[in-house]
Order: C-alpha cells, then sequence, then structure tokens
C-alpha cells in the first residue's frame, strides 16, 4: 500500500476592509481599539457591523492594556504555530473598558497559577505587522487578582 | 501591511500535513510504475480498462475496479494543445505540447507531454512512445515518464473527418 | 404549498475505524451500494444526491468532485455537495423533495479523519483574522465552553464523566462503534486532564467513516420501508461566528432549533445528539428540554466514534433505525458545525 505525506500549503493574502484596517494599524503601533455597538457594548476586537441593529459600526474606543480572565483551558503540549511553545492557558479576556472578550493566550506558566477573574496584560510582540499576533499573548498581573 | 488604499493586506499562511493514501486499488498501478510497467484496471461492470486506475473504482458502474491489465507503451493522441502561456512553477519551455493518450489496450486517455517534434507536426491519430526518464530518477509516479514521443507509424483513425477543424 | 410527507427509508453506515488506508471513493463506495441494496431501488429512481464531506480533510481542493466516482453518474444524475456535514446535505435534500423535483434522494457523507491533524484542520472554520491566526484548535475551545459551564455551576466534572461512561459502555452493543469500555465515572475521573478542564474522554475520538441514507416522499417512501421514519419537524440555526459574543453555557441556536422542529410536542423515546465533547451534550440537553424519559445516545454518539462530517449525519441513520426496528416511536436527530455548538441541526421523525 502506498502511503505519502502530503503538505497541503496556500500563502494567502487577505485583504481585510477598511474598519479591521483601522483596528490592524493600531495594532502595529501599540494601540488598543474596540467599537461600540448601539447597546453601548464595546467589542475588542471591534465588531465590524452591530450585532443588534446590523449598521456599519465606527464609534471606536481606546482601551487599557489589562483586562480579565472570563473562561481559560489549560494547552498543556502546544501545538505548532500556537502563540507559546510552552504550556499556557488559552483564555477568553475582557480588556478594562470592554465588553465582549477576545481569545488569545496566557503565559502563566503552570495550571495552579490562573483562574477564572484573573488579571492579565498585554505583552507586544517585539516585531510587529499588523494582526492579531501583533499582540504575542498576556501576561498574570501578579498579586492583583 | 499597509497599501496605498489605506486597506490592510493580512498575510495568513497556511499548511497542513497529511498522510495521504493512494489506496488498495491503485497501488499496484504505482508498484508498477516503480518497475517501469503500465498496469491499469478492469471494471468487473463494463470491462473499461482504466490507465490510471483514478480511485480504484469505476464511476459508470459503481464498482471497486478489479483485474491489473498491463497497457501500452505506445498510445494514440487523441487530442492535445499547444501551450504558449507562461505560468508560476512552468518547468517545461515554451511551446510545449500537452496531450491526451489513449495507451493500447486502455478504454481512458491520460494526459501527458509530447516531444522530440515540432508543436505544429502534432495531430490527433499520431502514434507516440514514452521516453523514460533515467531510473535512478524513478518513484511511483507518471513522472518516470520524461515526455512520449511519435513513433512514425501511420496515424491511427481516431474518428476524426479530413478537413474538419 | 402544503409540506410534503418525507421519511428515511433506509440507512447505511461503515464501521468506525482509525488509520484507514482507503481513498474517499472506496470509503464511500460501499455504503451507498449497501443503502440501494437494502431499499431494492434502481439507480434511476433516485431523483437527487447529495454529498456532505469538507476538502480541508481530505487535503485535496475539490475532493467532493472525485467521490462522484462512487456512485455511478452514468447517464448524468442531478447531484450537489455540501461543504459540511452529511445532516446539512440531507437537509438541502429534504428541500430538494419539498419542492416536488424529486420524490427520492440519496444522502451520503463521509470523513477521513485520522489522515491529518483534524484539531489543526478544523481550526480553518474559524474566523480567519482573529482567531486562525492564533491556531487554538477544537479541543482547546471546547474547553474554554466546558470551564464556563463548571464556573456558572451548570455542570461538573463528575457529570461530565457519566456522559463518557454512559456513552463508552452502550458503545458496547454498536456494532460499528470504535471506542467501548466498561467503565465508570469514577475511573474516568481519575484519569488525567489533556485540555483541562477536558479528559481525553471528555472529546469524540477522530475516525475514519462514512454513511449513507435515502430519503423519500409519501407513498414512495411507503412502499420502500416497513416503517419508516417520517420527519415531522426540521430547523437549523447559528450562533453568532464570534466566541467572545456567545454564551458559553447555554445554546441559543439549538433551543430555538428544537422548539422550531417540534422537539416538545411530545415525549422523545431518544434522542441522537452529535455532541462531540461531553459538556456539549449536557448543554444540548438543557437546550432542547429532554428528560428522563429520553434515551440520549443509545449508539455511544460521537464520543465514542467522531467521523467529522459524517458524524452529524450518522445521528440521523442512528435514530432512524431505532423507529425501523420499533424500539423508538418518537426521535431525535441533532448535528452540530462549528467551534461551541455554532450551529445546531434539529430534526423529530416519528413512525406511524
Amino acid at each position: 500500500m502506498f502511503t505519502a505525506p502530503l503538505v497541503v500549503a496556500y500563502p494567502y493574502k487577505r485583504t481585510v476592509g477598511t474598519l479591521l484596517s483601522r483596528f490592524f494599524q493600531s495594532l502595529q503601533e501599540g494601540r488598543l481599539e474596540g467599537t461600540k455597538g448601539s447597546d453601548g457594548r464595546v467589542y475588542f476586537p471591534p465588531a465590524e457591523f452591530d450585532p443588534v441593529t446590523g449598521r456599519q459600526l465606527d464609534e471606536w474606543v481606546t482601551l487599557a492594556e489589562t483586562g480579565t480572565v472570563v473562561t481559560w483551558a489549560w494547552q498543556s503540549a502546544p501545538q505548532p504555530d500556537q502563540p507559546l511553545e510552552r504550556p499556557f492557558a488559552w483564555a477568553l479576556i475582557t480588556l478594562d473598558g470592554a465588553d465582549v472578550p477576545l481569545l488569545h493566550a496566557v503565559d502563566a506558566g503552570d495550571m495552579a497559577r490562573i483562574r477564572t477573574g484573573s488579571r492579565v496584560k498585554v505583552r507586544w510582540a517585539d516585531e510587529r505587522s499588523g494582526g492579531i499576533r501583533d499582540i504575542a499573548c498576556f501576561d498574570l498581573l501578579e498579586g492583583a487578582s | 501591511m499597509s497599501e496605498a488604499d489605506g486597506i490592510m493586506r493580512l498575510r495568513q499562511p497556511i499548511s497542513v500535513t497529511y498522510n495521504w493514501s493512494a489506496g488498495p486499488n491503485a497501488t499496484s498501478h504505482l508498484n508498477g510504475l516503480l518497475d517501469g510497467t503500465l498496469v491499469g484496471k478492469r471494471c468487473p461492470g463494463c470491462s473499461l480498462v482504466y490507465f490510471p486506475p483514478r480511485n480504484g473504482v469505476c464511476p459508470k458502474c459503481a464498482r471497486i475496479l478489479g483485474d491489473d491489465v498491463v497497457v501500452g507503451p505506445r498510445g494514440t493522441i487523441t487530442t492535445f494543445c499547444v501551450v504558449n502561456v507562461p505560468f508560476l512553477g512552468q518547468k517545461i519551455k515554451l511551446p510545449y505540447v500537452a496531450a491526451q493518450i489513449l495507451l493500447d489496450g486502455a478504454d481512458i486517455s491520460m494526459q501527458h507531454l509530447i516531444q522530440e517534434c515540432e508543436a505544429a507536426d502534432v495531430r490527433i491519430g499520431m502514434r507516440v512512445e514514452p521516453v523514460w526518464k533515467d531510473r535512478s530518477e524513478w518513484g511511483p509516479s507518471l513522472e518516470n515518464i520524461a515526455h512520449f514521443r511519435p513513433t512514425g507509424e501511420p496515424d491511427r483513425d481516431m474518428g476524426v473527418e479530413a478537413g474538419a477543424s | 404549498m402544503a409540506r410534503r410527507d418525507v421519511a428515511i427509508v433506509a440507512t447505511a453506515q461503515r464501521p468506525n475505524e482509525v488509520g484507514s488506508t482507503l481513498t474517499s471513493v472506496e470509503l464511500i463506495l460501499p455504503v451507498i451500494n449497501d443503502v440501494i441494496a437494502k431499499v431494492g431501488i434502481e439507480r434511476q429512481k433516485i431523483g437527487f444526491w447529495c454529498h456532505g464531506s469538507c476538502d480541508y480533510m481530505s487535503g485535496q481542493p475539490f475532493s467532493f468532485v472525485a467521490a462522484v466516482d462512487a456512485i455511478g453518474a452514468w447517464p448524468p444524475i442531478v447531484e450537489s455537495h455540501v461543504e459540511g456535514d452529511g445532516a446539512l446535505a440531507l437537509y438541502e435534500a429534504w428541500v430538494k423533495i419539498q419542492t416536488g423535483e424529486c420524490d427520492v434522494a440519496l444522502v451520503f457523507s463521509n470523513g477521513k479523519t485520522t489522515s491529518g491533524p483534524i484539531d489543526r484542520i478544523l481550526n480553518l472554520q474559524a474566523d480567519p483574522y482573529m482567531v486562525t491566526p492564533l491556531w487554538p484548535g477544537f479541543d482547546s475551545l471546547a474547553a474554554l465552553q466546558a470551564r464556563a459551564c463548571l464556573d456558572a455551576g451548570v455542570l461538573s466534572e463528575a457529570d461530565m464523566a457519566e456522559v463518557a461512561a454512559r456513552s463508552y459502555r452502550d458503545a458496547l452493543n454498536n456494532p460499528i462503534a470504535y471506542a467501548k469500555e466498561n467503565v465508570t465515572a469514577e475511573q474516568l475521573l481519575a484519569r488525567p486532564y489533556t485540555t483541562a478542564p477536558l479528559r481525553a474522554h471528555d472529546c469524540g475520538v477522530p475516525v475514519d467513516g462514512a454513511n449513507a441514507i435515502i430519503l423519500a416522499a409519501g407513498d414512495a417512501a411507503r412502499s420502500l420501508a416497513e416503517r419508516p421514519a417520517w420527519i415531522r419537524g426540521i430547523d437549523h440555526r447559528i450562533d453568532t461566528q464570534r466566541l467572545g459574543a456567545r454564551s458559553m453555557t447555554e445554546s441559543s441556536s439549538a433551543a430555538i432549533a428544537a422548539a422550531k422542529a417540534g422537539v416538545g410536542d411530545d415525549r422523545i423515546d431518544i434522542a441522537e445528539l452529535h455532541a462531540p465533547y461531553t459538556h456539549q451534550e449536557i448543554l444540548l440537553r438543557r437546550a432542547m428540554n429532554l428528560g428522563e424519559g429520553t434515551h440520549v445516545n443509545p449508539s455511544g454518539g460521537a464520543l465514542v466514534s467522531n467521523p467529522a462530517m459524517a458524524a452529524g449525519l450518522a445521528r440521523f441513520a442512528e435514530a432512524a433505525e431505532s423507529v425501523f426496528s420499533g424500539s423508538a416511536d418518537r426521535v431525535l436527530a441533532h448535528c452540530t458545525s462549528g467551534p461551541m455548538l455554532q450551529q445546531n441541526l434539529v430534526c423529530v421523525m416519528e413512525g406511524e
């Protein structure tokens, strides 16, 4: 029986539209900007369209680099291309000033150190090119949870 | 990565590595290529001989293909095109001819290159034979055949009316 | 226009396995021939063929075109493909029959889940800007959902282990199930976390599988099966793709789909829920209000064999078979797609 490794790879380059262009530009410049919906809820990453009315959103809100873990899971064996190479936590994190959380990684070091409600802070990537990976991961804020 | 129009382009390379299986029914075909033999398969329903044996099934009868059948190595051009357009990854000097070739004993044509003649001389019905690469370069692939070339035999009537274009 | 009565009249599934060396076409062909043989119908009488699969799992663009080789498409047939679970293809076929364009349809699906890294591959279904670049994997996304449910007191790890233990034990009676074990929840809880708070038993086992179902309308259905499984209601709903904007502790799309499909109108004997994770079965039971009188996943469900893109249609096959045999009168079949129960298709079937 013939079996062989098969690698399928595509070098996609996606145009991201006007609103996400501004978002990724701001990330590249080291700022965290979300959008505000008609019900007052602040989305980070920004919602392009109001989840309630469907209208295109254009009211921007600048957010803090700190936030709170809403839920988390432990990646005990990191896989290729994930944000960290040592065991880490995936988390939904609500940034201070935002209402809707984002998915990212927390470099907690050990599963025992993180819990729901933990306070975290953005760690910026050394080289930023416009993309969600401009945030390298989040760090735990010691003693602040 | 920002562009002049203010719209960003997000680079997002993706890659996945699979363990690809040719399936039990195509394996004799690939083993044949390792040996320099062209092995197709006969459908136990309609008796058509498939080369290559596709996914190991006859799409007309929805049956698993049956016996191995050695075909070729000579065959007849059933249709062809002259490639003049450069594209990414192209390995052959332009212009060149890509043809459908019906190997002797097969019922399904396969695609390969025609070389060692002028593109203008290639025609439907032309008899061709494979030119194999050096054996050291062989793998389980039709790429073991570098190209096909004219045999010089008389053309075979493929049912195309003279003068039709 | 009055709705046409449509029923499942036959099903076929191949035994789930790991590391199959068959091509997708070779995987599909026997189940299609089996399901046709069961009703003894001529191929030409099948007015519509619909296939569910995912090219990313085959590692081959347009692999579904090659799959047409498995259905004997000569002379040419009317056929369609859904890039998703076969249960969504069944929905398309049901709509096709409703239009009156055909009376008999064949639906099939295949998932060669073990020839690639399925957790990575499923990532390609996620938000391409905010999620896929992080490559989280579906197990870790499901784990986020499970933690939120644990924190909220919606369920406990023991509840989750109970779901797994029941599924593994039920699978002992299912010849085509892959994972099966006479095990208790206590024993499972003693095993280590994989992606905490999930343990291995909380995650459906990726397998290679294929299945096929024949749908027929009215008198055609009565002529093809002794006791057809009549589709009384079917509905498909989707939650927002923004993971953070979705409730982690309930499934609103499943609740709406169940209500629209008429789940609450009468008792449900058997519910085949497509829950690739233990906590998701609990969320689905709550969303659909399924009580103690409903036997959930007597087949073992997707936990014991999860051929991605075929696991949803497998639920329809299992539920319909329980109607054919007379062991149940009113059954539910469900299919989910996307991370964290993003999409939910619910169908209620009855025997006469």
